[in-house]
């Protein structure tokens, strides 16, 4: 990582063959100096040294609409704006959505290429490769039919939950943080 | 600039973070940004059952905007110096005003 600003030093002039009579220094290798020795502190406090070491990663990507995304990050910029390659989305219903299904389901439907704008991105975590392929404790694999409908169906009885919360706060003169769009 | 200072000289310690979509995630301190960004090591989530996605995950980013609360562990802050750096932030901006 190089962070240049306009105030920085211009950088070294080339030394065109200066060494006649051999001046000291390192001798020059095909005309030019050695590069300068660049050394990154051992922790640099920026988006970019974050993101840095979680490029070209699996990672799960969670969005402020609610979908959660699983994809290898190849690039990504300040504003935490992403790239994911082969990404999937997966989607998850709660335990007892349906009368008869006392635990949870999630299913992944293939996605391909993302490109996130940062402020839709609420976190990324670092997939542990040793637990990626197991079902997370409560959720059994299932039909990605079978998961859209349920969520589908999960997300109206949410969201009238949550309009008829509002409604009774508001009527008491609470207002939320997030009226009008819920976090997922 | 402040927070993001006293940030810094928690690193490495064990806060929770709470987001405001009210999921609530404890892990070690690594690293955090201008922008408050954070990231968190060895992390564990509070009401696991209720957040299958991050059951794989052992370490995340969370953008700065999207966080709600840090708990912090209340051994590791120095209120003195705090309050000292506060004032003087305070006195520096007022500075700035004139």
């Amino acid at each position: 990582m190089e962070n240049l600003t306009i105030s920085d030093a211009p950088p070294p002039p080339l030394q065109h063959h200066a060494g006649v009579g051999g001046q000291g220094g390192m001798p020059p290798i095909l005309g030019r100096p050695p590069p300068p020795l660049q050394q990154l502190p051992a922790q640099m406090f920026t988006t970019a040294a974050q993101l840095l070491d979680l490029t070209d990663k699996k990672l799960m990507v969670a969005l402020r609409d609610g979908r959660k995304l699983v994809g290898i990050l190849r690039s990504w910029d300040q504003f935490a704006n992403l790239v994911l390659q082969s990404t999937k989305e997966r989607i998850f219903v709660a335990p007892e959505t349906a009368p008869d299904q006392p635990r949870g389901l999630y299913a992944d439907i293939d996605r391909g290429l993302f490109l996130v704008r940062g402020e839709n991105v609420l976190l990324l975590g670092e997939i542990d490769l040793d637990k990626e392929d197991d079902a997370p404790p409560g959720y059994d694999l299932a039909e990605v039919e079978l998961v859209q409908t349920l969520s589908k169906k999960r997300k109206q009885q949410d969201k009238a939950k949550e309009k008829q919360k509002v409604k009774m706060l508001s009527k008491e003169g609470f207002e939320g943080e997030n009226v009008g769009e819920v976090l997922l | 600039m402040l927070f993001f200072s006293f940030f810094k000289t928690l690193i490495d310690h064990e806060v929770t973070v709470e987001l405001k979509n009210d999921i609530q995630i404890r892990g070690v301190l690594k690293s955090v940004d201008q922008y408050l960004n954070i990231k968190l090591d060895n992390i564990q989530v509070l009401e696991e059952i209720k957040y299958p996605h991050m059951s794989a995950v052992k370490n995340v980013f969370i953008r700065g905007s999207v966080v709600r609360y840090v708990h912090l562990p209340a051994n590791a802050v120095d209120v003195p110096l705090l309050e000292d750096a506060t004032r003087r932030e305070a006195a520096n901006q007022a500075g700035k005003g004139k």
